[in-house]
């Protein structure tokens, strides 16, 4: 059970291998990718920043919480920081597990924890120039407004 | 008075123009504190929109603040 952070691109097939156990009759991945599109505005790039040390404690603690909810094997997750590009992979879990019941539901609360819970921030680049901090507008801002 | 590390990040970093910072402050707990700094550098944040850690860890808003302790400002998160 392993939990990340990278500042490089990821490798989705090694990530994967590492995962490998004969005891395992389920994989299930999750890949969150950078898409085009937000709320409606064009997006051009992504940055990630990420508070390491409080994100890698957390990251610990929801496999852990998933360790004990499900019949897990293995459990890994992965979280990009820096400028990502469209199209660029930005998290990637991936479960083991004897049977797909509980490598679905693991990968499923792994990222939904993960997305709720890490101290991990992004802004948008939007076509028109202006950027935004996603979950941070206040009264009189909206999304694109460049802060 | 006790001296405290404050550690910006994203929105916050951007709107005090650091990533870290000493100061000696008579705020006893993260929101006193977060507000003094709020008032000083116009972070648009409300208080109840930004969790706070204190050496690493998720603190409530109004634990207690010790000499030395680093603290951190965790506006909302959008990790995925």
């Amino acid at each position: 059970m392993s939990f990340r952070l990278a500042a490089t691109p990821l490798d989705p097939a090694a990530l994967q291998r590492a995962l490998a156990d004969i005891r395992a009759g389920a994989c299930v991945t999750f890949e969150g990718w950078v898409r085009n599109r937000n709320e409606g505005q064009p997006v051009l790039s992504l940055e990630y920043e990420a508070y390491a040390p409080l994100a890698e404690k957390e990251g610990a603690r929801i496999l852990a919480e998933a360790r004990g909810k499900f019949a897990l094997l293995g459990a890994v997750c992965v979280h990009r920081t820096g400028h990502l590009q469209l199209g660029e992979l930005a998290v990637w879990v991936g479960v083991t597990a004897e049977h797909r019941g509980a490598a679905f539901d693991a990968c499923r609360y792994l990222i939904d924890e993960a997305k709720a819970r890490l101290p991990i921030w992004k802004k948008e680049h939007y076509a028109s120039g202006a950027t935004a901090w996603i979950n941070c507008a206040t009264r009189g801002d909206h999304a694109g407004a460049t802060r | 008075m006790p001296t405290l590390t404050v550690q910006y990040f994203a929105i916050l970093r951007e709107q005090r123009g650091l990533t870290e910072e000493k100061l000696t402050t008579s705020a006893a707990t993260p929101t006193v504190l977060y507000e003094e700094l709020r008032a000083r550098h116009g972070f648009t944040l409300p208080a109840n929109r930004v969790r706070a850690a204190v050496n690493d860890e998720f603190v409530a808003a109004d634990a207690p603040l010790r000499d030395g302790d680093r603290v951190v400002f965790i506006p909302p998160v959008a990790g995925g």
